[in-house]
């Protein structure tokens, strides 16, 4: 089991036939990813990496029955590609592109209102399910099936975590990266409740960051609606007040939004916390052995 | 991207928000003329700097006739202003904005934002002006009213009343309130602005509404449509290295400390000095490579780095999705070669092409010091400070 994508997604990539997005398609592919096909305006009725290329995602959909949608479009155009994805009837949308404007975000999530579709990212790896589906831009090999599943708002802390946890012998149900964004189509409490509902998933790792109020709402989420215990990691701790630390997320504008802040309030709700961004994995393990779950 | 006050009455005036009669000064002749030609027989003298906190550090003053203006200016022109938020350096001072000072009965707050919560644009609005508005939401949060903006309806008229009848702003006020909320409000919205912040709105001795101060700060990912607000950046007001670092499409942010530090990825490269910290070390800088980094980026990184003086060892930190290990090797050899860099380099790489990336390091015969993992590599970038 996982949460929002396996084996049986059927995947498309919009903006298809740019650079990163083949190389990733390839990536997807090798690790059993079922890619149907993609979207470039301008270039449907071709094919590329030998699968067909639709110049809007209705007739993808209506011709593979493509239910996900990764979009590699730049960030001036992305919003407007996920809306024509929601339209089609897409159900996840995973939204790579790093430097979308804000307000397009506004815009984008009051769209989504009353649509049953879930958007992961901006700013986003994307979401992998190891050894079944990989949507995304990150390493699909460092990831390995497992029972623990991971969120995260960096996408290179995610892999961080990842390797901690291969070393101590420790895999994936999914992993999803929400993305650095400060407005953001899906939070941390969303994938918690798909992980506790997964009954593959035995506990979960979450990431977070300086800024913004996500982190302690879900810990504050969890303690009233999870059973499965939560690692959790907020970096950040040496960070300045008042700047933005390479995420458009990532900057403190009040006491709250400090890391030290974030992880007293988890601590206080019961999750496990890693103070030391190297001790995540083993932490894990902590929380794996006090809970009595086998691994 | 942040303007400056002068700026931001401007383009906030060009929306119709009322905002006392004043102009830019680069002289203390330029700033007695301007007093002359704004007319009245009070003016405010005020520093134009990016960081808050003016008032307190002397950077605001009253002066009672043209030659009191003349001499405030000459006073604060080529000074470097100390704020709480300027750091110990300060900022300098390159030119002072003049206006008519009014009489002043009552002070409020009037913001936007964009609310990470309710992922809108807020009004944040309160009877308390003058004061900073995230004490007053600690203190009397009662106080502090916010509504959210549908962006699909717009501010509607009756929002603006019903924040401006919860902070006071009755009867006569009302209209002129609703006015002005609704002229920043256009502001933040169609100049992709990230907040846009009165404190204080002030009434005045004549019953007039008036932007006293105003800080607008913009949203960096939407400057590529925003040609206006695009060319009023001024790079005086920021770090020359990390102007150069966004130049060369890093991420660099200057801080105290002295190990420099390399790394991709936001999250990565937060945890990186944190654990640095962890290990009793201080970190010089944030810098994240971005994805895809080329041998001439990481070598510009390197170089960056080290304009520090500062700087006494360096910490690479690569974990590569898109990136790849191999491409910074070649980035980090051709940088100690080319730099001829003396200060200690602990590398630590992971993820893709991690092999042909070592295997690079290692066969360069360069002094390159290589770490296992996280913790491993901070250990040793604070150890090799102590050699």
């Amino acid at each position: 089991m996982s949460v929002f994508v396996n084996k049986d997604s059927h995947v498309i990539l919009q903006g298809f036939t740019g650079e990163h997005a083949t190389f990733h398609a390839q990536d997807a592919i090798r690790i059993g990813t079922h890619v149907v096909g993609g979207v470039t305006p301008g270039k449907g009725g071709t094919t590329h990496l030998g699968l067909p290329v639709f110049d809007t995602v209705a007739e993808a959909v209506a011709e593979t029955g493509a239910d996900v949608s990764g979009v590699f479009v730049p960030p001036p155009f992305a919003a407007d590609a996920v809306m024509e994805a929601i339209d089609a009837g897409i159900k996840v949308v995973v939204v790579i592109a790093d430097g979308i404007p804000i307000q397009d975000m506004v815009r984008l999530q009051r769209y989504r209102q009353g649509k049953d579709c879930l958007v992961i990212g901006p700013n986003t790896p994307g979401i992998i399910t190891p050894e079944e589906c990989k949507v995304g831009i990150m390493p699909a090999h460092i990831y390995k099936k497992g029972r623990v599943g991971i969120v995260s708002r960096s996408g290179t802390l995610n892999y961080e975590a990842t390797e901690q946890m291969a070393a101590l012998g420790l895999g994936q149900t999914t992993s999803v990266g929400i993305g650095g964004d400060p407005v953001n189509g899906t939070d941390f409490v969303t994938v918690l409740r798909a992980f506790e509902a997964d009954p593959a998933t035995d506990a979960v790792v979450m990431i977070g960051e300086i800024g913004g109020p996500q982190e302690v709402a879900a810990a504050r989420w969890a303690k009233e609606n999870m059973e499965k215990p939560i690692i959790g990691f907020v970096a950040g701790v040496s960070a300045p007040a008042g700047r933005r630390m390479g995420h458009a997320g990532a900057i403190i504008a009040g006491e709250a939004d400090t890391a030290n802040a974030k992880m007293d309030a988890m601590e206080e709700l019961g999750l496990y916390v890693a103070r030391n961004p190297a001790h995540i994995g083993q932490t894990v393990l902590r929380a794996l052995r006090e809970n009595g779950i086998a691994y | 991207m942040n303007i400056h006050e002068y700026q931001a009455k401007d383009l906030l005036r060009s929306f119709g928000v009322p905002v006392p009669k004043g102009a830019v000064a680069y002289s203390d002749a330029q700033a007695a003329n301007v007093a002359e030609d704004i007319g009245g027989d009070r003016w405010v003298v005020k520093a134009q700097i990016h960081a808050g906190g003016r008032g307190k550090a002397g950077g605001v003053k009253v002066a009672n006739s043209v030659a009191e203006v003349r001499q405030i200016t000459d006073e604060m022109l080529g000074t470097r202003l100390v704020t709480h938020q300027t750091g110990p350096e300060g900022s300098l001072v390159q030119r002072v904005w003049i206006e008519q000072a009014g009489e002043v009965k009552k002070e409020y707050y009037l913001g936007f934002v964009i609310d990470r919560g309710s992922q809108r644009i807020t009004m944040i609005a309160s009877s308390e002006g003058g004061m900073d508005i995230e004490q007053v939401n600690q203190t009397q949060p009662e106080k502090v009213v916010k509504e959210a903006v549908d962006p699909a309806i717009g501010l509607r008229d009756f929002q603006c009343r019903k924040v401006a009848a919860a902070i006071g702003l009755n009867g006569k006020l009302m209209p002129q309130a609703v006015k002005v909320m609704k002229a920043i409000y256009r502001c933040i919205r169609d100049k992709d602005a990230l907040l846009a912040e009165i404190n204080p709105l002030a009434v005045l001795g004549n019953g007039q509404l008036m932007a006293l101060d105003a800080k607008i700060n913009f949203d960096d990912n939407a400057l590529y449509r925003q040609p206006q607000i695009n060319e009023m950046r001024d790079f005086d007001e920021e770090d020359p290295k990390e102007v150069e670092a966004s130049g060369h499409g890093l991420n660099y942010i200057a801080l105290d400390g002295n190990i420099g530090c390399i790394v991709n990825g936001a999250g990565l490269a937060m945890a990186t000095m944190d654990a640095i910290t962890l290990h009793g070390g201080r970190p010089a800088n944030f810098l994240d490579v971005g994805g895809g980094a080329s041998p001439e980026k990481v070598t510009n990184a390197c170089r960056i780095v080290l304009q520090d003086p500062n700087v006494k060892a360096i910490l690479v930190n690569i974990f590569a999705g898109i990136n790849r290990c191999d491409w910074i090797a070649k980035g980090l050899i051709q940088a100690m070669e080319r730099l001829k860099i003396q200060a200690p380099m602990v590398v630590r790489l992971a993820g893709t092409n991690v092999e042909v990336g070592r295997e690079l390091l290692t066969s360069s015969g360069l002094s390159f010091i290589t770490a296992q993992n996280l913790d491993d590599a901070a250990a040793r970038a604070v150890a090799a400070l102590k050699r």
